[in-house]
């Protein structure tokens, strides 16, 4: 069964090129079955794969499938590799990605670029398929870069209007910055191994660094400038928000749920490296940190439904980053498998209320919308309920839970990380619960449309039941001991150690966690539904606190005058080519030379003959002086 | 037996090549080129023998040899040049035929 | 001997300026004939009987007569002599007379410097010749052979006049 793993990103791919190549003749039934029906055959595979490789007492596999390049010692090939880690990444891809492209087939509809849809999104599958599957950095980095791409195009999907080719521009250019960091850092990874297979050198790095030893850490910092840029971190942020201008269904697959978590993978993946860099791994912490604070900020002033989406999705991230930071991996991981269910689940929501909406972004305008479409209000709720960590029923609660208490108790956590943890999930929760509020209840302003169908709401209820009970599968200590996907992940991400004597505080941290969820959820009721004129007044009194927030803490505003301005200003200099004046005279140098012998070439006899006498004077004038 | 200074061979030989250079320089008919060439290279034949005779040495009328041999194949496709010129310009005026001017 | 060659040069010379100056074509080369002529007992003066034989029977003979054919052919009227008279005024030989005066400058002074050395007169004839020629000079022989070839095909090629392909009646209403 394991030896199917090569049909994984095969398949998405083979639906891609199929629709490249037939899509626009294809009947619509045809594109989707083929769009969804290739992902669906890999989330398949996946799940069987999954069984065997559980069962199997082998804790990784391999296949090579061909030599990719042969030079000089550097020898990337085709090759998979397999294990826990990689396996619940191409399961929630392929897992999410089908359940999106389901949605999508009703979604999309109408929309005249419905083959064109699928073919990016299955090559988007593909790719990021290849990105965790890869045994080597260098088709790690192909994976890495398709994605991007597909990235791309797919935020600029509606391309007519200008606005979304510009936040399609600004995605890829930002993550351009951090895709160069990295690839300076792979080049520093084979200048010191010798080779880019990840295994040799997750193996040999202890053997070249100690702890703390140069190499490491600036190869780990360009790493993570790498990771930063994918996964819309600190400064490398501000991409994330505008790129919802792509189709929900992309915001959802993503900008939410996959590809902003390829700098996660990125980190677990190297996670030896971090380790041997102390320093970089404690940055991985504070960038994680800072940005979930400043991401919660900015989501509550911001009133476009997915915006909110956007910065808590960075928030998220955020999370993501902090436990890296801490070397809690597998928390990380767990983090991000649940956020995947859930913010797909709000996000695929969300793009069902503004489509059923006639396009209504502003939640100001939504309201009542919670007896008009009871499917997509409780999916919802159950979504946020999640990304608000309500305690004990939700699958966000066990998997932020454990990124709040280990960023306190774990050997390199401490109470700066775990304060702004928990400012950050009390944000959170009042974020989640404001845009709950307003867009569910209080009177309904906008008319639906019409109810949403079935190929929408059912991947809703698969994904509200994957974020609840998903949770379970890892307890708290203090509840029950259930570690099942910690112990899944053991062979490939280390356990945590815990700080001395750290054990028996954890129920504190828990009931702290329960506490500002809980009020969180109440003042965003109290603000919102109870007295939603204080709303208004509070935010009168800080005009411009709100401003700033809403603009994203001014990040846009920044790179505008600190990078965007000069660069103009300095083409706007260069527009009459400075450099170019040079050459410019030489090809005038040239043009009139031309002219000359042009002028020359008269095609009377008799002047050549001149020209011959004239040479012969000249040689025999020269032969002269020179002789004598 | 008297002897003629190589000074004076050389000298004849000079004087003629520079009036049939004259002569290609001057004329615009073709033909009147063509035999301007042939009294240049006439010189430089002349050259060669006064040096050969300087030095009693066989090789000068060699050479002449050679540039007679190369006379005659330039004068006949030269005159079968001239003779297409002609029929293409109805003209022997070498000014006319520049075509190919830049 | 020496007196032979001195008139003999003035005569070429002399002829040669003739046949630089002539508007009538046939008057220059009967010029012309006069100077390769004049040229032959130069070279019999300079001891090379072989060579004066050449330059008469090559010179004066073949290449002459071809031209003369080709004036013939040419079917030329007495425009032309008309022509060459508009064509060779008096003004157009100051530039060349001006280059060629400083080459032959310049060549005087080159004869005129170098170290003087009298000819002597003894006669190569033509035996010499023939055994240098077929000896180290066999290669040039054979390349002469194949620059003759070359030109006879190009000649032949070049001379050849084209069939003009136009239909009967169009050649009718064309005349």
């Amino acid at each position: 069964m394991k030896e199917l793993l090569w049909l994984i990103p095969t398949l998405p791919f083979t639906g891609a090129l199929l629709l490249i190549l037939l899509g626009r003749k294809l009947p619509r039934f045809a594109v989707s079955l083929i769009g969804a029906g290739s992902v669906g055959l890999a989330a398949l595979i996946t799940i069987l794969i999954g069984i065997d490789f559980n069962s199997s007492s082998e804790n990784s596999f391999q296949q090579v499938l061909w030599t990719w390049i042969d030079v000089a010692g550097f020898k990337p090939q085709i090759a998979l590799h397999l294990d826990a880690l990689s396996f619940v990444f191409i399961f929630v891809i392929t897992f999410v990605g089908f359940l999106i492209h389901v949605y999508s087939t009703e979604f999309m509809q109408d929309d005249e670029g419905y083959a064109r849809f699928f073919t990016y999104l299955n090559l988007f599958v593909s790719s990021m398929l290849i990105l965790v599957l890869a045994d080597n950095l260098v088709l790690m980095y192909f994976g890495w870069e398709g994605v991007g791409l597909c990235s791309y195009l797919l935020i600029g999907f509606w391309y007519l209007e200008e606005k979304n080719g510009y936040a399609a521009r600004k995605a890829f250019i930002i993550t351009r910055i951090g895709d160069t960091a990295m690839a300076i850092g792979l080049f520093m990874l084979f200048k010191a191994f010798g080779t880019l297979h990840i295994q040799s050198i997750l193996t040999q790095a202890p053997q070249i660094w100690t702890v703390g030893s140069e190499g490491a850490v600036i190869i780990a910092f360009l790493l993570l400038g790498g990771a930063m840029g994918k996964s819309a971190q600190l400064p490398l942020q501000t991409w994330l928000p505008d790129a919802m201008a792509g189709p929900s269904p992309v915001s959802a697959l993503i900008h939410a749920a996959t590809m902003v978590t390829a700098g996660v993978y990125l980190i677990a993946r190297m996670h030896v490296v971090f380790e041997l860099a102390p320093l970089a791994q404690m940055w991985v912490g504070i960038i994680g940190s800072l940005t979930l604070l400043l991401a919660g900020f900015s989501a509550l002033t911001q009133f476009d439904l997915k915006r909110i989406l956007a910065y808590s999705t960075i928030s998220q991230i955020g999370y993501m980053f902090l436990a890296l930071g801490v070397g809690a991996w597998s928390a990380a991981i767990f983090h991000f498998m649940i956020h995947a269910f859930f913010k797909a689940l709000l996000f695929l929501a969300a793009g069902a209320v503004i489509h059923l909406l006639h396009h209504e972004h502003n939640i100001f305008k939504m309201g009542g919308l919670k007896n008009k479409l009871p499917a997509i209000y409780w999916t919802f709720f159950i979504g946020s309920a999640s990304l608000a960590a309500i305690p004990f029923v939700t699958g966000g609660f066990y998997s932020k839970d454990a990124i709040l208490w280990l960023s306190l108790a774990g050997e390199k956590g401490n109470v700066g990380f775990f304060l702004a943890a928990l400012i950050g999930a009390f944000l959170t929760s009042v974020y989640t619960f404001r845009m709950v509020f307003v867009t569910f209840f209080g009177t309904e302003k906008t008319h639906v449309s019409h109810p949403a169908g079935n190929r929408m709401t059912i991947p809703l209820i698969i994904l509200a039941a994957l974020s609840t009970f998903a949770g379970f599968i890892e307890l708290p200590h203090s509840i029950a001991h259930v570690e099942l996907f910690s112990d899944f992940l053991l062979p490939v991400l280390p356990a945590i150690t815990l700080q001395e004597g750290a054990e028996s505080k954890e129920w504190i941290v828990q009931l702290i966690a329960v506490v500002i969820s809980l009020s969180g959820v109440y003042m965003a009721y109290y603000f919102y539904i109870k007295k939603p004129e204080l709303s208004d007044q509070l935010k009168a009194s800080s005009i411009d606190f709100h401003n700033f927030w809403f603009s994203g803490w001014g990040f846009d505003k920044a790179y505008d005058t600190l990078f965007v301005k000069p660069f103009v200003f300095m083409a706007t200099i260069n527009k009459q080519d400075i450099i170019d004046k040079f050459y410019d005279e030489l090809v005038q140098l040239a043009d009139f030379l031309h002219r000359v012998f042009a002028w020359t070439q008269s095609g009377i006899l008799r002047w050549y003959m001149v020209g011959i006498v004239i040479g012969a004077i000249l040689i025999v004038t020269l032969s002269l002086l020179v002789g004598s | 037996m008297n002897t003629i200074p190589v000074e004076a061979g050389l000298l004849l030989a000079g004087i003629l090549f520079v009036l049939g250079m004259i002569s290609v320089l001057v004329r615009r008919n073709i033909i009147f080129m063509l035999i301007s060439v042939e009294i240049m290279l006439n010189a430089a034949g002349l050259a060669f023998i006064v040096a050969g005779s300087r030095w009693v040495q066989p090789d000068g009328q060699v050479m002449f040899i050679f540039i007679l041999t190369m006379a005659a194949a330039e004068v006949s496709v030269g005159l079968a040049l001239i003779l297409q010129i002609y029929h293409q310009l109805k003209t022997l005026d070498s000014d006319a035929a520049n075509k190919m001017k830049g | 001997m020496q007196v032979t060659f001195y008139i003999a040069a003035t005569i070429a010379i002399l002829a040669t300026i003739m046949v630089i100056t002539r508007y009538n074509m046939v008057h220059a080369l009967l010029y012309l004939v006069v100077s390769f002529l004049a040229i032959a007992i130069v070279f019999f003066a300079l001891g090379a009987p072989f060579i004066a034989a050449l330059e008469i029977i090559v010179y004066a003979g073949a290449i002459v007569v071809l031209i003369v054919f080709a004036i013939m052919m040419l079917n030329l009227r007495a425009e032309s002599v008309e022509e060459e008279k508009r064509w060779l005024t008096k003004e157009v030989f100051i530039g060349p007379a001006i280059l060629s005066l400083i080459l032959l400058g310049e060549m005087i002074y080159i004869i005129a410097t170098s170290e003087s050395a009298g000819a002597a007169q003894r006669m190569v004839d033509a035996k010499a010749v023939g055994m240098s020629l077929y000896g180290p000079y066999v290669i040039g022989v054979e390349l002469s052979g194949i620059l003759l070839m070359a030109g006879i095909v190009g000649a032949y090629h070049l001379g050849r006049q084209k069939k003009k392909v136009v239909h009967r009646f169009l050649e009718k209403i064309e005349e």
